[in-house]
């Protein structure tokens, strides 16, 4: 059952288009991953969905009913969450209190859900030794816990992953991608951006490429071959449609 | 001994300061704005005051009950209307509104009010004294000083504990990633604002009872509300209120050095702050 769609997917950063028309589609519980190289339009695809970019409302669907270009804050009420680039925590805070500030908002938008800070504990045990702990002072790693956790105690039913494991040493990527299954689990769909093609491969269900903002390559990730994704990520003669 | 008294009545007159600064920082700390129309406000809460005292004959308590959800009212109002539609990254946009916004104020009140000065009649309270270990001060010095602690003390409480004050320090710290966590960043900073305008509420009352006050005394009162802020750092309420003591005591002693030397005296440490520690003596970098 498709929960999140895009259709004919536009978005443009003032005379620069970034995307040309993407179809992207993920169910519940399902994982879904973009890959493309960098400036291929992966985190405008994201910000896109998020109401971050200025974008049609039928261009983004969830289920079914067009909310494409809904501001941001009302996007987490619909039940779609981010964890962005480059994690954006909020520098000052505790562990927390960033993560009550999702618990408080879920709370007033009236989304409940199977998060609870106990449950996020028992995910990245780290965040609970680590709860008064400011975030700026925590490793790149453990402030990637946070900003997983503090996406899901928003309850959505979409995640939206940027590049989560950006900078981080191999070991604790491992880490953060095993608490993948335990989220699709709940039944949340999510769509995973992410720079490395094999860990993108065995940690989703199917796979999108994105080059210079079109889709160049579908499919289910474990048939995809590695030939068809250089075709499709550098372009040339072996782009696949 | 007269260091020490120069000491407790800088203390004093700060007290008056960090009810001004309060706002400020706030305001600064959450949405970068600088509001300019600041002191304008005060005046404006202060001449209303005044007007409800002699119509309805009002003790100054009964106008500080009144005067202080105008406030909230006036702040949260000022946010919707003109502040939201100008906040952003860049901070030019709210200054020019908020300068604009500031002289509209002072034309309008000139022309309600005219230029006279006035005061709110305290029915005593602001002559009265206490003596404290040898030295005397003012029973008002005293309640505003109070009055400043405990809003100070407040304010701080409602950003560290509540979920409101929450909402706040995150879209201080991150106003996308703020709203991607549901917060909707406009709503908060209309509380925001709110909550500044409604301590001039306090600061109004106080302040026409202390002396008096005419359409043009804004910007006085907005360069020591700024100063106190850039002294103890921008965006922290205890730096604001330690700036406002800084900033009193400075005058003061100045005041005891030469009467034409004390608010000269304010705004050369203001520089020495400014230049030593831009800052703040607690901002972060």
């Amino acid at each position: 059952m498709t929960v999140l769609s895009t259709h004919g997917l536009v978005a443009r950063y003032g005379d620069f288009q970034a995307l040309y028309g993407v179809d992207i589609d993920v169910a519940e519980g399902e994982a879904v991953a973009l890959i493309g190289a960098n400036g291929a339009g992966k985190s405008t695809f994201l910000r896109s969905i998020m109401g971050l970019m200025a974008v049609k409302p039928e261009m983004v669907r969830l289920d079914g009913q067009p909310i494409g270009g809904t501001p941001t804050d009302r996007m987490v009420q619909k039940g779609v969450a981010i964890v962005p680039e480059g994690r954006r925590l909020f520098t000052g805070m505790s562990v927390d209190d960033n993560l009550r500030v999702a618990m408080d908002q879920a709370d007033r938008l009236g989304r409940t859900g199977g998060w609870s800070l106990e449950r996020l504990h028992r995910l990245f045990p780290i965040l609970k030794e680590k709860a008064r702990t400011e975030v700026q002072n925590l490793s790149g790693g453990q402030q990637q816990m946070v900003s997983i956790g503090r996406a899901l105690l928003s309850q959505p039913r979409v995640l939206l992953c940027d590049e989560i494991s950006l900078g981080l040493a191999p070991k604790v990527i491992r880490e953060i991608y095993a608490a993948l299954p335990e989220i699709r689990a709940q039944g949340t769909a999510i769509i995973v951006v992410e720079q490395d093609v094999g860990l993108a491969q065995s940690a989703s269900d199917r796979i999108f490429c994105l080059l210079e903002g079109r889709v160049t390559l579908t499919g289910a990730s474990s048939a995809i071959t590695r030939e068809q994704i250089a075709g499709a990520y550098f372009g040339g003669s072996h782009a696949v449609v | 001994m007269q260091w020490f008294d120069a000491l407790i009545q800088g203390i004093l007159l700060g007290g008056m300061y960090a009810q001004y600064a309060l706002g400020m920082a706030l305001m600064f700390g959450v949405m970068r704005i600088v509001n300019v129309s600041h002191g304008d406000l005060v005046i404006l809460l202060s001449l209303i005051g005044i007007s409800l005292a002699s119509n309805f004959g009002w003790g100054p308590f009964t106008v500080m009950v009144a005067l202080v959800p105008l406030a909230i009212a006036l702040g949260w109002l000022l946010q919707k209307v003109v502040l939201n539609k100008v906040v952003g990254d860049d901070p030019l946009p709210s200054l020019i509104a908020t300068f604009g916004l500031s002289i509209a104020l002072q034309n309008m009140m000139l022309q309600i009010w005219s230029a006279n000065s006035r005061s709110l009649p305290g029915g005593g309270i602001e002559s009265q004294s206490i003596q404290i270990g040898g030295i005397y001060v003012g029973l008002l010095p005293v309640l505003v000083l109070t009055f400043a602690t405990a809003l100070t003390w407040g304010l701080d409480l409602v950003l560290k504990r509540t979920r409101f004050g929450r909402s706040l320090r995150a879209a201080s710290a991150d106003v996308e990633a703020a709203s991607m966590s549901g917060i909707n960043a406009r709503a908060v900073y209309a509380s925001a604002t709110a909550i500044a305008v409604g301590i001039l509420g306090f600061a109004a009352v106080f302040q026409s009872l202390r002396s008096t006050v005419a359409p043009a005394d804004g910007g006085a009162q907005l360069i020591y509300a700024f100063e106190a802020v850039i002294i103890g750092g921008m965006g922290s309420v205890w730096g604001a209120f330690i700036g406002s003591m800084v900033l009193g005591v400075s005058q003061a002693i100045g005041f005891r050095i030469d009467p034409g030397f004390g608010v000269l005296a304010g705004h050369l440490v203001f520089l020495l702050v400014l230049a030593i520690r831009p800052q703040g003596l607690f901002g972060k970098v």
